[in-house]
């Protein structure tokens, strides 16, 4: 049975698990430029899409608001899709029987749809290749040891989470509802932040710095990190209650707030706020609790400059700049002073389109790096069992060639032997194997 | 006096009440101050499908104000009465997509009145009802493919500006204002309105325009007798 916490090496299903994210990225690019154009209940059905299966709405009818939500429901798709298969991959070859079977049901529920409802042949269709393919692929999905149970468990959560998100984006259609809008993007970006962790999981570079001491020299680091990240997070959903309240720009300049420090806010001077506001698409009425909230996203947003500041700080200072919290902690400040300024330019473009999209983006990525620096802070607090020193002792459950390898994931052997290449239990000598000098080099001073 | 009589007697003073001479509230609406400038709509001329439809780039029409300063899209409306209204009787009134525009972009119509919405072009739009959350109006949101036949969507609620939008081409909106009473109207390009048959009685008049704001005015109507009430409304 896999240890707990060990994490798997295998460096296709890294690599998928990186392509996921850059996937959801993508995906949240799509969901950016749907909220930005006002574009979210330009398809006025769902699951379908004018009537038709989504999968088919013809090319032609992607016009306007359309393009934006129905490019953004096909991405979810395929996100869906690559979560789908990388949840199943981390269970290895015991996803095998659940693929055949699920495949199979698919396949009779696909032909009882069609003989039921044959007007609707084109989901039947979706749902029996779907349904095939589970079934085919079966028989070719990689006969390998399941990643640990923690692992698979955070896979099945992407699984899950995915699931929920798509029935957010639904119900925000259905049910007309604003508030499942602002859900629907919170979850978007925690959704965005599993899926980094799981690609960093699966990744060689995780497992061989496994127990580093990271933040050992800097007790705080650990906290403040975390205290920023968390503070990221508020200002996302921030973000995402005044986008979801679709009126716009409630204070139309930077870095002042209708001309002053801290503007008026009783309901004479928002009438006159509205007055003055020309729309040339359609806005609801600016509140002044949306000027509030405003207020709020630019405090927070200065906060949060000054505490990854600190950050890379304390980070430089304890750990040099070529260590790897000092350059991730170079690369988190350079990224929020980016999105510092994406966040003017949005108010200066009166809200362009792709600018308030592109600062989305940022909030994102600054919420991600802000939780791999988290993970690799709080990295040393892991049993001491999974340090590289020891994981590169021949363990007791490495036993020959025909020995069980918990931590390989989904590496297929190769020439009778299940050790993967650079596995940390893989007694041969590798070269790519960190050794403690490097170790010390990568992870700061020791 | 036996049943019969009483009976006659109350449906003679519903009748005379019903047929008390009415009389119209009449008045011209006018803007002080210079309006802001209209803006170009740039994303009209992005959309393939609309673009071609007029000749130029339309601009918002916030401010429809004659050279005199009249100023049209202006609702009008008695105050203060409810419950009367007569709109599952009334002629249905009608908003049309035009050009990949609403027109009229400003309408007012009964509760229980039927509101027809036309798709006079040859492009897709859907027709997004947003009501605001508190007004008891349902929302709905209806697709309407070019040549498709009419929408027609009724509102059980009063609700001053209730937003009609297409999620397509954003810069499409209108704004629907619902009175559960028949006394209201919308001020015409010359600034104008006319409220026709008002019952004889003091009422306070309200002049709502989307921008320039609200003003009230007390009116009298007296039996037979237009009233006439003119607005100023100002573009601060």
């Amino acid at each position: 049975m896999p240890s707990p916490l060990t994490t798997s090496s295998n460096p296709r299903l890294s690599a998928f698990a990186l392509l996921t994210a850059l996937a959801t990225l993508g995906l949240l690019a799509a969901g950016g430029l749907v909220t930005s154009h006002g574009a979210g209940m330009a398809v006025p059905d769902w699951p379908n899409s004018y009537g038709y299966n989504m999968f088919f709405f013809p090319f032609s009818q992607w016009a306007g608001g359309i393009f934006y939500e129905h490019t953004h429901r096909l991405f979810a798709s395929l996100v869906g899709l690559l979560t789908t298969i990388l949840a199943l991959w981390l269970y290895g070859t015991k996803a095998r029987p659940w693929m055949r079977h699920l495949g199979l049901v698919l396949l009779a529920a696909a032909l009882g749809a069609l003989i039921a409802w044959p007007r609707r042949w084109s989901d039947a269709l979706v749902v029996g290749l779907t349904g095939a393919a589970l079934f085919t692929s079966s028989f070719a999905w990689p006969r390998c040891e399941p990643s640990p149970r923690w692992l698979r468990r955070l896979g099945l959560a992407a699984f899950l989470a995915v699931v929920l998100q798509g029935l957010l984006g639904g119900l925000r259609v259905v049910l007309f509802q604003d508030a499942i809008g602002i859900f629907h993007a919170t979850l978007a970006q925690l959704f965005f932040v599993l899926v980094c962790a799981l690609a960093l999981f699966t990744s060689r570079w995780w497992q061989n710095s496994l127990g580093s001491p990271f933040c050992a020299h800097a007790p705080r680091l650990p906290i403040l990190v975390t205290a920023t990240t968390l503070l990221i997070l508020v200002q996302l959903i921030l973000g995402a209650c005044m986008r979801h309240q679709h009126a716009g720009l409630a204070i139309p300049d930077f870095p002042l707030a209708y001309g002053k420090l801290w503007p008026p806010m009783d309901a004479a001077s928002v009438a006159l706020y509205n007055q003055h506001r020309l729309e040339t698409v359609s806005l609801n009425p600016i509140t002044s609790f949306q000027i509030g909230l405003q207020m709020a996203h630019r405090i927070v947003a200065a906060l949060i400059l000054a505490a990854v500041a600190g950050c890379a700080w304390q980070s430089l200072r304890r750990f040099g700049a070529r260590s790897a919290l000092g350059k991730l902690a170079l690369v988190w400040l350079g990224l929020v002073l980016t999105q510092s300024l994406l966040g003017a330019i949005t108010i200066w473009s009166s809200k362009a389109a792709d600018i308030a999209t592109a600062h989305v983006l940022g909030g994102a990525l600054c919420l991600a790096l802000g939780t791999l620096e988290c993970l690799l802070c709080f990295r040393q607090f892991m049993p001491a069992s999974m340090t590289v020193a020891q994981a590169l002792e021949p363990s007791s459950e490495v036993s020959g060639p025909e020995c069980r390898v918990s931590s390989v994931g989904c590496r297929v052997s190769r020439g009778g032997s299940l050790f993967p290449r650079h596995s940390t239990l893989d007694p041969r000598p590798s070269t790519l194997a960190p050794r403690p000098s490097a170790l010390s080099r990568q992870f700061g001073r020791p | 006096m036996n049943k019969t009589t009483i009976l006659l007697a109350a449906a003679g003073v519903a009748l005379a009440l019903q047929w008390a001479p009415a009389g119209d509230i009449t008045g011209t609406i006018t803007l002080k101050g210079a309006p802001p400038k209209e803006k170009v709509i740039t994303p009209y001329k992005d959309d393939v499908n609309c673009r071609n439809l007029t000749p130029e780039t339309p601009t918002t029409r916030f401010y429809v104000v004659s050279p005199n300063g009249e100023l049209a899209d202006v609702v009008v409306s008695v105050q203060g009465i409810s419950g009367k209204s007569t709109g599952a009787s009334a002629k249905p009134a009608t908003l049309d997509q035009k050009n990949c525009l609403y027109v009229p972009q400003i309408l007012a119509v009964q509760t229980g009145q039927k509101l027809i919405v036309k798709n006079s072009d040859p492009v897709l739009h859907n027709v997004d009802v947003q009501p605001a959350n508190e007004s008891g109006n349902p929302p709905r949101n209806e697709a309407q493919v070019p040549g498709a036949s009419d929408l027609t969507f009724s509102f059980p609620k009063p609700e001053m500006f209730l937003k009609i939008k297409c999620d397509v081409h954003a810069w499409m909106f209108a704004w629907v204002s619902v009175f559960d009473h028949p006394y209201f109207a919308v001020s015409a390009k010359d600034g104008t309105f006319k409220i026709p048959n008002v019952p004889p009685g003091k009422y306070t008049l309200q002049a709502a325009h989307r921008k320039a704001g609200t003003v009230t005015r007390e009116v009298e109507v007296k039996e037979d007798q237009p009233a006439k009430v003119d607005f100023t409304l100002e573009a601060k």
